[in-house]
């Protein structure tokens, strides 16, 4: 048997090996991982106008006025985007193949200007269902959005599901959103290859 | 060359006074673009943007933070205050968008009485620590005073004091042969 003395020349390694561990631990986290507190939580209310695209008339008239409502019936994505967010850009094609599958998404057009945000989409495709334009960024205030590209998933009664900060990719919409799509009823999704998954 | 080195000495000095006057003004003039109607509205903002945390860049607060969204978090603090709410109310107001996370002071609850009293209680179980361990010195010491017997590590015995005293007294021109060191003494002492 070790006796005490023994035993106690081993707490330094015990430490060690402790807080390795931890510091081990801490390496594989992405400090930039914030859960979102409005996750379960209703969309945030709000009364802004929506982007006319393509603009119809001539003129910048004012654009018709959308609220939370928009939110109900359907699981949407809400994508929150900006044409001054480069990881935008990068997502861009990978919302076009979703709006492709059959996945409902309206954009919140973060900080922005309407004339480069229509440009935007006139030239890299529109994903969109709607736009909903936040000049001012108070809704993305509201939402606790901290930068673009950000993408909730929002069930049919309005609650916020799930909330993904950075670039929403196939990696991303398989791991992290597709079963909460489905379990919360979304619209029918067409898989790679035709097949049609229910 | 004490004069060249004074001079310099003084040159150095008025160049940095200078420069670390230029970026605190600087500083100041990022955070007071941002006017409060009441002194002491301005007073409170600038403790709340120092305790709130900015959540895009995360090792800065709000007031040391360039970010847009410092910016729009600074402007809603500032209306805020500016319509009477209370520090309570702002704070529920950003937590409630941004999480606990934005909170450099985190509040006392579930969850965070470990990140408060830990430091208290690594405090009290060092001093206890300590005083345990001094305890058992002072006693050692007492022991070995009345009883002479030999503590490990500690003063010496009556034994090995006379071994010492015979070992110093000795005479430098007598041979190392003759005084036989105590085994497991160095030579080299």
């Amino acid at each position: 048997m070790f006796r005490l003395t023994q035993i106690k020349l081993f707490i330094p390694l015990l430490i060690f090996i402790v807080l390795a561990s931890m510091l081990y631990w801490g390496l594989g986290r992405d400090p930039n991982a914030m859960p979102s507190v409005l996750v379960d939580k209703p969309v945030p209310l709000f009364n802004l106008p929506s982007l006319d695209i393509p603009l119809e008339s001539a003129v910048d008239e004012p654009e018709p006025l959308v609220n939370q409502s928009v939110f109900k019936g359907q699981v949407t994505l809400l994508n929150v985007w900006a044409t001054w967010c480069p990881s935008c850009r990068i997502e861009h094609p990978f919302l076009l193949e979703l709006a492709e599958r059959g996945v409902p998404i309206i954009g919140l057009d973060y900080k922005d200007e309407n004339a480069k945000a229509r440009l935007w989409l006139e030239e890299y495709g529109n994903p969109y269902q709607l736009v909903i334009v936040d000049q001012q960024g108070k809704l993305g205030l509201d939402l606790g959005v901290f930068g673009a590209p950000e993408t909730y998933l929002i069930d049919s009664e309005g609650l916020i599901r799930h909330k993904h900060v950075g670039v929403v990719d196939e990696r991303v919409w398989q791991s992290d959103f597709l079963a909460l799509y489905n379990s919360f009823g979304g619209a029918t999704v067409s898989v790679k290859g035709g097949e049609v998954r229910p | 060359m004490i004069n060249f080195t004074g001079r310099f000495k003084a040159i150095f000095l008025i160049t940095m006074a200078l420069s670390l006057g230029l970026t605190a003004s600087a500083t100041f003039a990022l955070i007071e673009t941002d006017q409060l109607s009441r002194p002491e509205l301005s007073a409170r903002y600038r403790q709340l943007i120092d305790e709130y945390r900015c959540p895009k860049c995360q090792n800065q607060n709000l007031a040391g933070s360039d970010s847009p969204i410092s910016a729009d978090l600074r402007r809603e603090i500032r209306r805020m205050l500016e319509e009477g709410d209370s520090n309570e109310a702002i704070s529920d107001y950003l937590v409630a968008r941004y999480g606990d996370f934005i909170l450099y002071r985190p509040r006392l609850q579930q969850g965070t009485y470990l990140l408060w009293w830990g430091p208290a209680l690594l405090l009290i179980t060092g001093l206890l620590v300590a005083g345990l361990f001094i305890k058992r010195q002072v006693t050692r010491a007492g022991e070995s005073d009345l009883s002479g017997k030999q503590a490990p590590g500690d003063a010496l015995s009556v034994k090995e004091q006379q071994k010492l005293d015979q070992l110093l007294n000795a005479s430098p021109a007598s041979e190392p042969s003759e005084t036989t060191p105590p085994p497991g003494d160095k030579p080299s002492l």
